[in-house]
């Protein structure tokens, strides 16, 4: 079923346009400022339950803070933190796969030991163990999250590298004079293109659901900054209260990662053959 | 030299690499973290005396050497926060942490292989797209978010399950392996058994709802693997009936697969217990991680990530093991 593939890169595609629409246009779109505390409308339902106000379509905290503008501008630190994540990642894992497949011997025998001792921690401990020590921050987050997922990268990169190197394109390509680097970068590393697109999309997923763990467990932003995660921790403690204050920024991050994965299944289904088979 | 010790031994710059990135750690955080610790009321002479307790006055790596070797004895000195022994904190919590893994586990293999192996049975009809929407869902929610939902209905709404804690207040259980399920069915005790399995369930499911995810699919895509190959046919050929073909030839082959990606789940069941431990309140090995990274109690921290990098570590490497043995076409 073709129709099904592209039906789920386009429904992903768009949820992820509208992540990355909310996060840029974030001070147009949000009613208030997420931050303005009116503590006489503290704990309101959201506007179309009993009790609820017009004025605040899904309901205060226990500040006062609108709902909606948080969630809105929350969807910032998700985007920044998962592209972010992603880029670096991607950098640094697909450079160190790709000279430890090209250039093997000592190169990769290092490379693939490092590899090997991040690949025995579960990433989720790697960025819990590095955001305990070096404390809350965006940038210490995107640093933590970077070191627990390159090593996805360059496993793959470092595979497919090791496998192309042998194609009669390469060997073309050194005959001809391409200098190492240049045939590595020039002709090999576009190849392995379609790989890495749906490692960093189903990357960009775990990264944003990560972050999220990360500031429920209050070890992601600082408390000031309004996002998902810290969004539900600070709702757990009126879950029977004031329910809409985890449910909708839970939801948030569900409608998100789940448009992500459906845009990484679409996309794998597309570019892997085997797979185009099976179905 | 044969394939198991080789490996153990090819694992050991692995693991002395884990513990030397685990002890920089303590070393690359901004600030002295005996000061953090000890906080503002501390004199110098505090701060001195306990760097000098702590041997964080030797050079770095003495310091690694003397970590190493504690590591090696299991002698990790007290707990600043707890003020007791580490290993004791360890060896009270780990059992409920391993009975969280292991009940988490046998929900995903009973949700996750059925619908997977009926996937692929089916695959291409209603039900097949049905299951993988399901398995997608799954694997997007946030279990802390799930977990909380479940709170909110079950143990809120519906007030059916217990939403935190082992075993309800009040009852007595003889500990004797500190698995409550174990040792309350040894010791006959049935309304204990009853009180830790309602307590398990909520975060049991929380926690296993992701494997489930990624099992079905993992077991869907085994299956249509197996379904293509050519003593498939034969045995189809051979006039087998469907049945026959399904439970002695596909499944027999796939479950090779699904047995290896369950094992090396397991690891990763131990960290993602460190959510769903604190979200339940639950007192295992990842609640007092958190625990310990808010008191700053950082040798604590150091441990107990030591401990859940070696045990996955440990898990994964059996895991290869075992797959060599299900499977001798694979070697190492």
């Amino acid at each position: 079923m073709s129709w099904l593939r592209y039906f789920k890169v386009l429904v992903g595609g768009a949820i992820l346009l509208l992540l990355c629409v909310c996060g840029v246009a974030a001070p147009l779109l949000a009613p208030r400022d997420p931050q303005a505390q009116t503590l006489e409308d503290r704990l309101r339902p959201p506007r179309w339950t009993e009790n609820g106000s017009a004025a605040y379509f899904l309901g205060t905290d226990n500040l006062g803070r609108d709902m909606l503008s948080r969630i809105i501008y929350g969807s910032r630190i998700s985007l920044m933190v998962g592209a972010a994540t992603v880029i670096f990642a991607g950098f640094v894992g697909c450079s160190l796969g790709a000279i430890a497949g090209y250039f093997g011997r000592t190169a990769d025998d290092v490379v693939s030991k490092i590899s090997e001792i991040f690949l025995a921690f579960p990433f989720l401990l790697i960025a819990i163990a590095i955001m305990a020590f070096l404390g809350q921050g965006v940038g210490n987050l995107i640093m933590a999250l970077m070191l627990s997922r390159w090593v996805q990268y360059c496993r793959v990169v470092r595979g497919e590298v090791l496998s192309l190197k042998e194609r009669d394109f390469v060997t073309a390509a050194k005959a001809l004079g391409g200098r190492d680097f240049y045939v590595l970068f020039r002709h090999v590393m576009p190849n392995t293109f379609a790989s890495v697109t749906v490692i960093a999309t189903f990357g960009m997923a775990i990264v944003i659901i990560t972050e999220a763990s990360l500031s429920f467990l209050g070890l992601g932003v600082p408390v000031h900054i309004p996002t998902w995660g810290s969004m539900l921790s600070e709702g757990r403690s009126y879950i029977n209260r004031a329910p809409w204050l985890t449910i909708f920024p839970g939801l948030a991050i569900f409608i998100t990662v789940f448009g992500i994965n459906l845009l990484g299944d679409g996309l794998r289904d597309i570019f892997d053959p085997k797979l185009r088979r099976q179905r | 030299m044969n394939t198991l010790a080789r490996r153990i031994v090819g694992s050991i710059p692995v693991i002395v690499g884990i513990s030397f990135l685990i002890f920089l750690l303590m070393h690359i955080a901004p600030g002295d973290p005996v000061s953090l610790l000890l906080g503002d009321d501390a004199t110098p002479a505090d701060v001195e005396r306990t760097r000098h307790e702590w041997g964080l006055d030797k050079p770095l790596l003495v310091q690694y050497w003397d970590f190493l070797s504690r590591a090696v004895t299991g002698d990790f000195g007290r707990s600043l926060k707890f003020n007791e022994s580490v290993m004791k904190l360890i060896g009270e919590r780990l059992p409920a942490t391993l009975e969280l893994a292991f009940v988490s586990l046998c929900i995903a293999i009973m949700i996750a292989v059925p619908l997977g192996v009926y996937s692929a049975i089916k695959h291409n009809s209603f039900l097949d797209h049905a299951g993988m929407s399901v398995a997608l869902i799954g694997v997007s929610l946030p279990n802390f978010w799930l977990g909380i939902m479940l709170i909110y209905f079950l143990g809120g709404q519906l007030n059916l399950l217990p939403v935190a804690g082992r075993i309800e207040y009040g009852i007595e259980i003889k500990t004797i392996t500190g698995l409550y399920l174990l040792d309350s069915l040894v010791a006959g005790n049935f309304p204990a058994f009853w009180s830790a399995l309602q307590h398990l369930l909520m975060p049991a499911f929380t926690l296993g709802s992701a494997l489930a995810a990624i099992v079905t699919r993992i077991s869907r895509s085994s299956v249509l693997e197996v379904m293509r190959q050519d003593y498939v046919t034969t045995a189809r050929a051979k006039g087998l009936s469907e049945r026959t073909v399904i439970w002695r030839h596909i499944l027999r082959n796939a479950l090779i697969t699904i047995v290896t990606i369950l094992g090396l789940q397991l690891g990763a069941l131990l960290s993602g217990s460190v959510i769903t431990e604190t979200v339940f309140s639950y007192p295992g090995i990842g609640d007092l991680l958190i625990q310990s990274i808010s008191a700053r109690d950082y040798k604590l921290t150091q441990v107990l990530i030591l401990m859940f990098a070696v045990t996955y570590f440990v898990v994964n490497l059996l895991v290869d093991l075992l797959y060599s043995w299900i499977d001798p076409r694979i070697t190492f």
